[in-house]
């Protein structure tokens, strides 16, 4: 008897399945390889790396999370906007409908909540584990760079959804994070030497963040926009460098 | 089984490689699962905050910015927004950016330790640390009109005011300043030639500049709190 088998054969050995899936899965150094290389989302890794690049103990995986913790956000903000609109009248309704009539509305809205500060944490953690092993030293200076500036889009990823139900929470923090750019050297309408461009708090750089001299509907679709749109571009396509660069950097840094 | 041991045998390369499917794979995989369950676990306990509609003629008393800025809004209380809440941020950017560039020194690349960089972590861990500490206070002991509360007190709206500040006379302050950074540059280079060999004049200086600019961040609120200083330098156009 050798039903299981037989069948299994039929279900792999036709030209559907080759299609799709081009190489077996028993476990032999070929497949391993191509396991890897032969799929367009894993082939971001190299076949092979070096043992110690894979130990926890080593890179904390905080990198990998901090990607995965972005992608979480993706997915749940992607979710978020079937039922919220950036609209003074009806943004907060919205937010209070997801959490008490939108089917697994407030689980959906706390789960990007949390997940908005759990990237926050972990993406600090990330440059201090990178720090005390070293690895932004030479080859992976630039990297580095590349890593301080997905920190700051990181920090303005949240900051920017902070705004977005236009509570007295959001509204309140985003006043105070924005009027410290009044203050801007030079930008702003109440920094030092202000008076030598000409600034007013309606054309100064805080005028420019919330498009208008007070937080109102421009603030609001400015802060969606950039949450939901720009920042998020911005972001992975600076991840893209960031990814690539690890591996053009001659992998994960270790001791040579 | 036994026919991966032979197999493997043939291909290995006398290195550490191994490969990533599944050594490494498998823990992303499992990462990513424990990530998933604790956010969903802990979403479906604790709610996300949501307060009243905003209302601007009302406001929040404390104002906070989210917690990850409030090491920044807690800096308000010691220097005036545009250092605080623009050139600050600004120099800690800078200056992470920077670090690549500064540290020469070869050891210590891809490994962790202590001792063959005593200097470069020293100083970013206290940076580091110095963040969260002040995120911790900005978070968890200002009250009502940013009044300081230790944990176990209650926030009330009736606080001792605070005592009244001033400022240190002009010439003072310049002095005290130019004086801090003109010994902050001169003497390490004298004392630690090699220190100062090693770097250059360029990296020294702007090791030592964005060193200098973080631990006078520090003396300036030791200033405002053991003394009352408002200002060390006070002038119409800018005040530090
Ligand atoms: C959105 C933010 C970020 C993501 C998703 C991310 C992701 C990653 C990943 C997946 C790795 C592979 C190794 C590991 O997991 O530790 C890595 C390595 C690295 N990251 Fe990041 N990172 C981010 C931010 C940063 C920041 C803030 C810095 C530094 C300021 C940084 C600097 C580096 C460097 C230098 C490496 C190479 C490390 C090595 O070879 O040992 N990254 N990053």
């Amino acid at each position: 008897m050798k039903v299981i088998p037989d069948f299994l054969k039929k279900i792999t050995d036709n030209e559907i399945w080759k299609s799709v899936f081009r190489h077996g899965y028993t476990d032999t150094p070929r497949n391993r390889a191509l396991q890897i290389i032969s799929n367009v989302w894993l082939h971001l890794h190299p076949a092979k790396v070096r043992e110690h690049g894979t130990k926890i103990r080593f890179t904390w995986c905080m990198g990998g999370i901090t990607f995965f913790v972005f992608l979480f956000e993706t997915i749940t903000g992607i979710l978020l906007m079937f039922y919220y609109v950036p609209d003074v009248n009806r943004a907060y309704a919205d937010i209070v409908d997801l959490m008490y009539v939108v089917p697994f509305g407030r689980f959906l809205r706390n789960s990007h909540r949390w997940g908005a500060h759990a990237m926050v944490i972990t993406v600090s953690i990330h440059m201090f584990r990178v720090f005390l092993t070293g690895s932004y030293k030479p080859p992976r200076q630039f990297n580095w760079v590349v890593g301080v500036i997905l920190l700051v889009l990181t920090f303005l990823l949240s900051f920017t959804g902070y705004l977005l139900p236009w509570d007295q929470l959001g509204y309140w923090a985003i006043t105070v994070g924005t009027n410290m750019a009044r203050a801007t050297p030079l930008l702003g309408h109440e920094g030092p030497f202000s008076y030598i461009l000409g600034m007013r708090p309606d054309n100064d750089v805080r005028f420019a963040l919330l498009g208008g001299t007070t937080i109102e509907a421009p603030a609001l679709l400015r802060a969606y926009v950039w949450h939901c749109i720009a920042i998020p571009l911005i972001a992975s396509a600076l991840m893209m460098v960031h990814f690539w660069r690890v591996r053009k950097d001659g992998g994960i840094s270790g001791p040579l | 089984m036994e026919v991966r041991q032979e197999k493997r045998g043939l291909v290995e390369f006398k290195d550490d490689k191994v490969f990533t499917w599944p050594t490494l794979v498998a823990k992303e995989f499992l990462a990513a699962i424990f990530v998933t369950v604790g956010l969903l676990f802990y979403s479906y306990f604790v709610d996300a905050p949501l307060r009243e509609l905003s209302n601007p003629g009302q406001a929040e008393n404390p104002a906070k910015a989210p917690w990850y800025f409030l090491g920044l809004q807690e800096a308000l209380v010691y220097f005036d927004p545009w250092y605080a809440g623009v050139v600050l941020p600004g120099i800690i950017v800078l200056g992470l950016i920077l670090i690549p560039y500064l540290d020469n020194n070869p050891k210590g690349n891809g490994y962790y330790t202590f001792k063959e960089r005593k200097f470069a972590v020293t100083t970013f861990v206290f940076g580091y640390i110095f963040w969260y500490v002040l995120i911790y206070i900005g978070t968890a002991l200002r009250g009502p009109f940013w009044a300081f509360f230790w944990p176990w007190e209650k926030w009330t709206h009736d606080f001792p005011t605070p005592p009244p500040m001033h400022d240190l006379p002009l010439p003072l302050g310049i002095i005290l300043m130019g004086g801090f950074y003109f010994a902050g540059l001169t003497l390490p280079a004298l004392v630690k030639r090699d220190f100062f060999m090693k770097l250059g004049v360029i990296r020294y200086s702007l090791t030592m500049g964005l060193l200098l600019t973080m631990i006078g961040t520090v003396i300036k609120m030791v200033f405002r709190l053991a003394f009352n200083v408002k200002y060390i330098i006070a002038t119409p156009w800018i005040n530090i």
